[in-house]
């Protein structure tokens, strides 16, 4: 993401007054020169930080893309440039083309069903008595919590083939031939291991922000409609959706990129396997990157990945700038 | 509105099914963890641990080198979010309280960097850090942790920053105190709540990670807790005993911290950082 040119340090971005007084206020008695570049001097350290650490990193990125960078040159420290020839050869390659399918499709399905699931559970949780809600949060945050590798670990061993929890469970209900299954062996079934974990630890933030921003929907909002004659449904549609809307943008937004990105939930549950048959974008980088060691090409890659990532975002992130514009 | 029994009854029921299956995972993962072999491999699950045991908990620490792991995480982790604590907290100030040209490019700026795909990025990253030389050292993992966790500690105290009411600060500043000094005596105080939320998700997300010190570390001396746990699959094979309580030890941190300061971090997050 190009993050640092889209960013002028005091660029034409014009001083709109629209503060509302939120921000801004009197400019203190001792204003000088000094005071006119404090706050320049106070988001120096972040934006020297931002430039080397994020803006070197994904120019690099775009460097490497347009060299012959193999284990060879690798180890000579020879720089070879090649044009486009990494780009040429990933766009030609039907690989390529299948794992960006495969990666948007899974992003999908994992995004409808940790909106629609954590929306209908932070709904839940605005209906429920205290005492249940309570409890049901501590639920919900315990997921939330639980780190990614550790979460990872414990789902290998819930899925395990012998003596793991699920296979067990299906076994009781009827499904005999699941007894001894091996979840990692296929394609779909390693998806849909992924898919249940990456849902379970992304439906809490959901649904506790969802719940949260329902408290603040004005009561006397639900009365009017219902003076109106709106039932149940009706003022959820008029009432409780609008009001969330912006915050529904906003949370799928960063569930599109946090899915996308789910390199640590695919590469330890089955790395990729079986037959590199599950990779998504950041793996696939990775393996032919990394694993591979063909740098360039990994880096052609993930160049790409950021652009197709960028082009699933656009429609949010205007939505989601031209929010925070209008609140500065 | 009167409802009706099935009305009253249904919210609650499937309120007890969910909490199941969220709470389940982490609880199979302590109770596995304390259950002796025998209880774990066995055709019928031992739904609760009757027999506890700490041996797993003593395979899984007896791994060569645990506690250079866990001295190089918790260096990693704390070094990170202080750094990142302390250029934010001058950075979100300005953001907050000051008027000045480009102030929303910055927050701006600062959005997207937060989206930043730090997992796709990993190569270049990589032949940086191999161009400088610093190849499984902790320096080059402490500054990129630092930066993942930047712009959301940024944007978060921001939040913070401009909940506390100006008149506090212009009130001191009345009093004689400096810009500073009203800062440090007034405003810093006020923060600790906002201070605690946005260090725990910088700790999370420092703890956590996995890609990066996968590719730069391959020396042992220089990895971090993630790995270890990560390798457990491989090196004990079907001891999920030893690999829960690696596990456990592993989250225990986080949970602890997570399920205390809970209220305090969301409120922040929906404060600052995701708009809602």
């Amino acid at each position: 993401m190009t993050v640092q040119t889209e960013r002028p340090p005091s660029g034409p971005a014009d001083l709109r007054e629209a503060d509302g007084g939120k921000g801004g206020g009197p400019t203190p008695p001792a204003a000088s020169r000094a005071g006119a570049l404090a706050p320049y001097l106070l988001l120096l350290p972040a934006l020297v930080a931002s430039v080397l650490l994020l803006g070197w990193p994904l120019l690099k990125d775009v460097l490497l893309s347009f060299q012959n960078l193999n284990m060879g040159q690798l180890i000579q420290h020879v720089t070879e440039w090649n044009g486009v020839d990494n780009y040429q050869e990933t766009l030609t390659s039907e690989d390529f083309w299948r794992v960006t399918l495969r990666s948007i499709l899974f992003t999908a399905v994992n995004v409808v069903l940790i909106m629609v699931l954590g929306t209908l559970t932070g709904l839940l949780l605005a209906r429920l008595g205290r005492r249940m809600r309570v409890t049901l949060l501590l639920g919900l945050v315990l997921a939330w919590a639980m780190p990614i590798v550790a979460a990872t670990t414990v789902y290998q061993w819930l899925f395990a083939q012998r003596f793991g929890v699920v296979n067990w469970v299906l076994d009781k209900l009827g499904w005999h031939s699941m007894a001894d299954y091996s979840w990692t062996s296929s394609q779909m079934s390693t998806f849909f291991v992924v898919t249940v974990l990456i849902v379970w630890m992304s439906i809490p933030f959901v649904a506790i922000n969802l719940y949260a921003a329902t408290t603040t929907i004005p009561g006397e909002l639900y009365e009017a409609a219902a003076l109106d004659g709106a039932g149940a449904w009706r003022s959820f549609t008029t009432v409780t959706l609008p009001f969330l809307r912006p915050f529904l943008y906003a949370t799928t937004f960063l569930e599109i990129i946090w899915v996308f990105k789910a390199f640590v939930q695919v590469y330890l549950i089955n790395g990729g396997g079986p037959d590199r048959l599950t990779e998504i974008l950041p793996v696939y980088a990775y393996v032919e990157g990394v694993g591979n060691q063909h740098y360039g090409m990994g880096a052609a890659i993930a160049v790409l990945t950021i652009a197709i990532l960028l082009g699933l975002t656009a429609y949010y992130l205007r939505i989601v700038l031209k929010q925070e514009e209008d609140e500065l | 509105m009167k409802r009706s029994l099935f009305g009253r009854l249904w919210p609650n029921a499937t309120a007890v099914v969910l909490f199941a299956g969220f709470v389940f995972p982490v609880y199979w993962m302590f109770a596995t963890a304390l259950k002796p072999t025998g209880d774990i491999l066995s055709e019928d699950p031992v739904w609760f641990p009757t027999d506890i045991t700490f041996e797993h908990f003593g395979t899984a620490t007896d791994v060569d080198h645990f506690w250079t792991y866990v001295t190089n995480s918790l260096t990693v982790t704390v070094l990170a979010v202080l750094f990142a604590l302390v250029i934010a907290l001058a950075g979100s100030f300005a953001l907050a309280r000051m008027r000045f040209r480009g102030r929303r490019g910055f927050v701006i700026g600062f959005m997207l960097a937060q989206m930043a795909p730090w997992e796709v990025m990993i190569i270049a990253m990589y032949m940086i850090v191999r161009d400088a030389s610093m190849l499984n050292s902790l320096v080059p993992l402490t500054l990129f942790y630092m930066m993942m966790i930047l712009p959301f500690t940024i944007l978060t105290l921001r939040g913070f920053v401009a909940a506390v009411p100006k008149e506090l600060e212009e009130s001191a500043m009345v009093d004689g105190c400096t810009r500073a000094q009203a800062f440090r005596r007034i405003i810093l105080p006020l923060l600790a709540p906002g201070l605690m939320a946005t260090s725990l998700f910088g700790f999370i997300t420092a703890w956590n990670e996995f890609a990066l010190v996968l590719v730069l570390n391959k020396d042992a001396g220089a990895q971090t807790l993630p790995l270890w746990l990560s390798s457990f699959q491989t090196q004990f094979g079907d001891d999920w005993g030893a690999t829960m309580a690696a596990s456990s030890l592993f989250a225990v941190p986080i949970l602890i911290l997570f399920v205390f300061l809970q209220r305090k971090a969301v409120s922040g997050l929906t404060a600052g950082a995701v708009k809602g």
